[in-house]
């Protein structure tokens, strides 16, 4: 399935997500923040990635920014999950470049769905 | 082990009334336990007596850095002692009490074989009145015309035996 | 990769980084004042709500990521400056603080919150928030309201032309193209957008609008939904195909389309799991790291030993056999004290958690109290440092309470107005040093020894010395507070603390100077895995006495021992009488000696020990070297036994048993309790 790159600072949501998504069939790496984030992004390629938004060192939206000037993530879906609902954030969010924005608390229903929308199927 | 456990065939079902037994020597009679109760057999070696504890209990040794109480099978059951020989050997067993399972070494004359009896052959031990082994004798069977004595080793060492000795 | 973990492990993790969020919380907010208002802090501080709240929501604890929600609306006006940082704003924080660990123990524990207390700390912060900003939105979690599904067949008619840069935020319309597809039956006209001009195309961006006719059993909520993300940067339109019954309209809330949620039945979980403590801990990388070094180490010191068992040396090369052993030797210690380093954690989250405390208590008390912290980084067993909590947080209560005194009297006295109340950790020899110390008041003695005279602690007219005056204040039962006070005066005494710290292995002395103020000076071992041993042979045996319970060692001659009739043999150590023993008698060991060895010689060892401030004498046939040792229990495949506090396993492989100095003291005093009303040797 998908590699999917999660990245959280809470390590309980850590587990959570890729518990849910590695369930699921996907292929999850997991960092702490978007500094992390954006050096394993670099070293490896993803499908996914699956972002909260207020972390220390660098925090989701300027994660995003980051990855968007990489020639390689100019398309990849990243989705921002976080408890974060604020209009204004959603949109600087979208300023960077997100691809959709999820709120917690989600249920893995909901997310693998909202993977499946962005995600390609293989073949096509 | 585990593995082998988990791959049993149907077929070795049918067998499951059978068990392995080490046998060992104590007194010229031969005794048997469950081998899947033995963790190891084990020369004899010093031990560090323990005080306030009944006189079966030797005391404990040092077994792959667990520490664990040594028990006299003889005193255990009320049998002459004999000086310890070169056949002398500690059998570590897992015994298992209610409150939790255990580790503990019996020292037995010598070890003896290992054989598999069927479970529906053991018969009820006769009772000899009073004797002390009768607590510990799960039954007898008879195994190529010998006469074994299986033992029922998690009451070899009782709790509130013991318990009442270190409260004294 | 790690492992994945069930959901109660989850739950373990969300419930210690929980706890961790809500020390971040306090600490940062006990540095902000009004007057500094550090940006960073409150970011910290926001962080970590923000993820509490998160946390606690996705796990089903919505009382905890409700309240936390207020918490969290006032911590972001304070990092946005729609807010100050007030001392009224840093008061109800610090209470909310309070009322979330509250919450976070009762959903661990699954017990009851004080429900009352997070009530009236909520309308504080509803208050604040209504107050003053009434532009700020209130909460929350807006539910969305479920239509009622009638599932009749409708038809939408839906334009969708999307911004030209669609594609760069990874939104691809086929995408979306194909959710509606999945919803029911679709049929899609794809046009090129008016201004789409071939000679200055953009090969990245998008030029096409689509017009598309939706069919089924689609509510248009469920339609919005899939354009939700995208809809600001597209033009959207939806109209339905044929007139419907109820026009719904559904604005585009805020807080998103996933935002609903079923909650991952927590009690359920809770009840399969019970939430105990299954005592984790948090290891740096850099501990890890050191202890793989020093695995891999002893790899290639296997390896170099392994040679020679691999070729006959002929018995020529047992030099390079002994350099191998001892670098071998090296190592195994190293790698002991490494993995040990494991539980090892810094006293200073103990520490921080004063500064409230001392804030709150002299506010209350109406004292002015400046807390000095050193030695925060001194490092302790986690279970050492656990069980030190309550011991300490009395004794700073004390301090408070009855050590500093208030700002008229301090002046009076010639001393600053406010007192300093000095936290310290530091390593001494091989222990753990812990001081609380003040600048207070200092013991009275005189008030001290009264009472105690009352008590019939002390007999009258017995001549006690400083420092046995100030160790009263261990006896049970003893108190100089004139009145019980209700901040330390909680029925835990100090014979409490003395005892938790004998339980650990430590003792705790005392210095007082009236008017200048007390230190207590508290010494722990390192850990309690691993003990300071004193071994001594007894017979044929080895036994092994706590370093730190041993107070001196005096050769006795026979005549010096005195027998006192229902008591047993008593030593006069200067001008105490002590109770002795023989350990061999002790234990019941006397057929194993034949003859004692030592009444050949001019006298005998005795070994003088201390527990809870009582001594006692122990005769031992020799003293051996002292080393630390690795304690295992004796329970583990036996019984706990009555004397002994555990077993280890000496250089030669051997099993020496550890002597319980504290058990063995108590029950000379049972005896003597038992036997004596009154001692008449003293």
């Amino acid at each position: 399935m998908a590699s999917i790159l999660a990245v959280d600072d809470s390590p309980s949501m850590r587990q959570l997500v890729s518990m849910t998504l590695r369930k699921a069939g996907h292929e999850v790496h997991s960092v702490e923040d978007g500094t992390d984030a954006l050096s394993f992004a670099k070293e490896n390629g993803v499908d996914v990635v699956l972002t909260d938004v207020h972390m220390p060192n660098m925090d989701g939206i300027t994660l995003t920014s980051e990855l968007r000037r990489l020639p390689s993530y100019r398309f990849t879906p990243i989705l921002m999950l976080t408890t974060e609902s604020a209009s204004d954030m959603k949109m600087r969010g979208k300023e960077a470049g997100a691809t959709g924005w999820i709120v917690k608390p989600f249920d893995a229903e909901a997310l693998l769905r909202i993977l499946d929308r962005v995600l390609e199927p293989k073949g096509e | 082990m585990s593995n082998e456990a988990l791959q049993l065939s149907p077929s070795d079902m049918l067998h499951a009334d059978t068990n392995q037994y080490l046998t060992f020597m104590l007194n010229g009679e031969e005794y048997g336990v469950e081998i899947l109760r033995v963790q190891g057999i084990q020369g004899w070696d010093t031990v560090t007596p323990i005080p306030s504890s009944p006189r079966y209990v030797l005391g404990v040794m040092n077994l792959r850095g667990a520490i664990v109480p040594i028990i006299d099978l003889r005193k255990r059951f009320d049998m002459d002692s004999i000086e310890f020989g070169p056949t002398t050997v500690i059998i570590v067993v897992r015994v298992e009490s209610t409150d939790k399972g255990r580790t503990i070494g019996m020292v037995v004359d010598a070890v003896s074989e290992v054989y598999r009896v069927d479970e529906q052959t053991v018969q009820a031990m006769p009772d000899f009145g009073g004797s002390v082994r009768a607590d510990f004798i799960k039954g007898l069977s008879t195994v190529d015309d010998k006469m074994l004595i299986l033992l029922d080793i998690d009451k070899l060492l009782t709790i509130k035996e013991v318990a009442a000795v270190a409260a004294a | 990769m790690s492992l994945d973990l069930d959901m109660a492990e989850i739950h373990a993790i969300f419930f210690e980084e929980s706890a961790e969020g809500v020390d971040v919380m306090e600490s940062g907010l006990l540095n902000l004042t009004p007057e500094t208002t550090d940006i960073e802090t409150i970011n910290n501080i926001f962080r970590a709500a923000h993820s509490m709240k998160g946390g606690a929501a996705t796990f089903g604890f919505l009382d905890i990521s409700g309240f936390t929600h207020g918490v969290e609306t006032i911590l972001d006006q304070m990092r946005s400056s729609q807010r100050d940082a007030t001392e009224e704003v840093i008061e109800v924080l610090l209470a909310s603080v309070d009322c979330i660990r509250d919450m976070l123990n009762a959903a661990q524990q699954q017990s009851e919150a004080d429900k009352a207390n997070i009530d009236s700390v909520q309308r504080r912060i509803d208050a604040l928030l209504n107050n003053e900003t009434a532009a700020v939105k209130a909460p929350v979690d807006v539910k969305k309201v479920t239509q009622s599904s009638s599932g009749a067949l409708k038809a939408w008619k839906i334009h969708y032309a999307p911004d030209g840069n669609i594609f760069k935020t990874g939104n691809e319309p086929k995408r979306l193209l194909r959710e509606l597809a999945s919803m029911g039956e679709i049929s899609v006209i794809s046009t090129l957008s008016k201004d789409a001009d071939f000679e200055s195309m953009d090969p990245e961006s998008c030029y096409t609008c689509w017009d598309i006719e939706l069919r089924g059993e689609v509510e248009k909520d469920a339609i919005l939904e899939v354009f939700e993300w995208v809809s600001n940067q597209s033009e959207v339109r939806i109209e339905a195909l044929e007139v419907m019954a109820e026009h719904i309209v559904v604005p585009i809330s805020e807080s998103a389309s996933v935002s609903e949620t079923k909650v991952a039945a927590p009690k359920q979980l809770a009840t399969q799991s019970a939430p105990k403590d299954s005592g984790s801990i948090r290891v740096s990388i850099d501990k890890i790291d050191m202890l793989l070094n020093l695995v891999g180490e002893l790899v290639i010191t296997q390896s170099m030993l392994a040679r020679f068992g691999d070729r006959d040396t002929g018995g020529n090369d047992t030099q390079g056999l002994r350099d191998g052993l001892l670098v071998l030797e090296r190592h195994t210690r190293e790698l002991q004290e490494s993995a040990m380093q494991i539980r090892m954690l810094p006293i200073g989250a103990s520490f921080s958690r004063f500064k409230r405390l001392v804030r709150d208590m002299s506010t209350k008390l109406g004292k002015k109290v400046e807390l000095q912290l050193s030695g925060e980084n001194t490092e302790l067993d986690k279970t050492v440092l656990e069980k030190m909590s309550d011991p300490l947080v009395h004794l700073v209560r004390n301090s408070l309470d009855h050590g500093i005194e208030m700002p008229a009297d301090r002046i009076a006295a010639g001393k600053p107005e406010t007192g300093i109340l000095h936290l310290s950790a530091y390593h001494e020899g091989g222990n753990i040093v812990i001081k609380v110390s003040d600048d207070g008041a200092g013991l009275n003695q005189k008030k001290i020894l009264e009472k105690a005279i009352e008590r019939g602690i002390v007999a009258p007219g017995e001549v006690l010395s400083d420092d046995q005056i100030n160790n009263l204040i261990f006896q049970p039962g003893f108190s100089t507070a004139d009145k019980v006070s209700d901040l330390s005066g909680r029925g835990v005494g100090m014979d409490v603390v003395r005892r938790n710290i004998m339980d650990l292995g430590g003792r705790v002395d005392l210095q007082s100077t009236l008017g200048k103020g007390s230190t207590l000076k508290i010494r722990l071992p390192l850990t309690l895995a691993i003990l300071d041993g004193q071994l001594v042979r007894v017979g044929d045996q080895v036994y092994i006495f706590s370093l730190l319970s041993i107070v001196e060692t005096v050769l006795v001659s026979k005549g010096q021992i005195s027998k006192v009739v229902g008591t047993g043999n008593v030593y006069r150590l200067r001008e105490d009488y002590i109770p002795v023993i023989r350990l061999r008698e002790a234990f019941d060991m006397a057929s194993e000696s034949l003859f004692s060895e030592s009444e050949e010689k001019k006298g005998e060892l005795l070994v003088v020990v201390e527990s809870d401030g009582k001594k006692m004498g122990l005769f031992v046939d020799e003293l051996l070297e002292q080393q630390q040792v690795v304690i295992k229990s004796l329970e583990e495949n036996y019984l706990p036994v009555k004397g002994l506090a555990g077993a280890t396993i000496l250089g030669d492989g051997n099993v020496a048993l550890i002597i319980d100095v504290p058990g063995l003291v108590h029950s000379m005093d049972m005896r003597q309790l038992e036997k004596t009303p009154q001692s008449s040797a003293a």
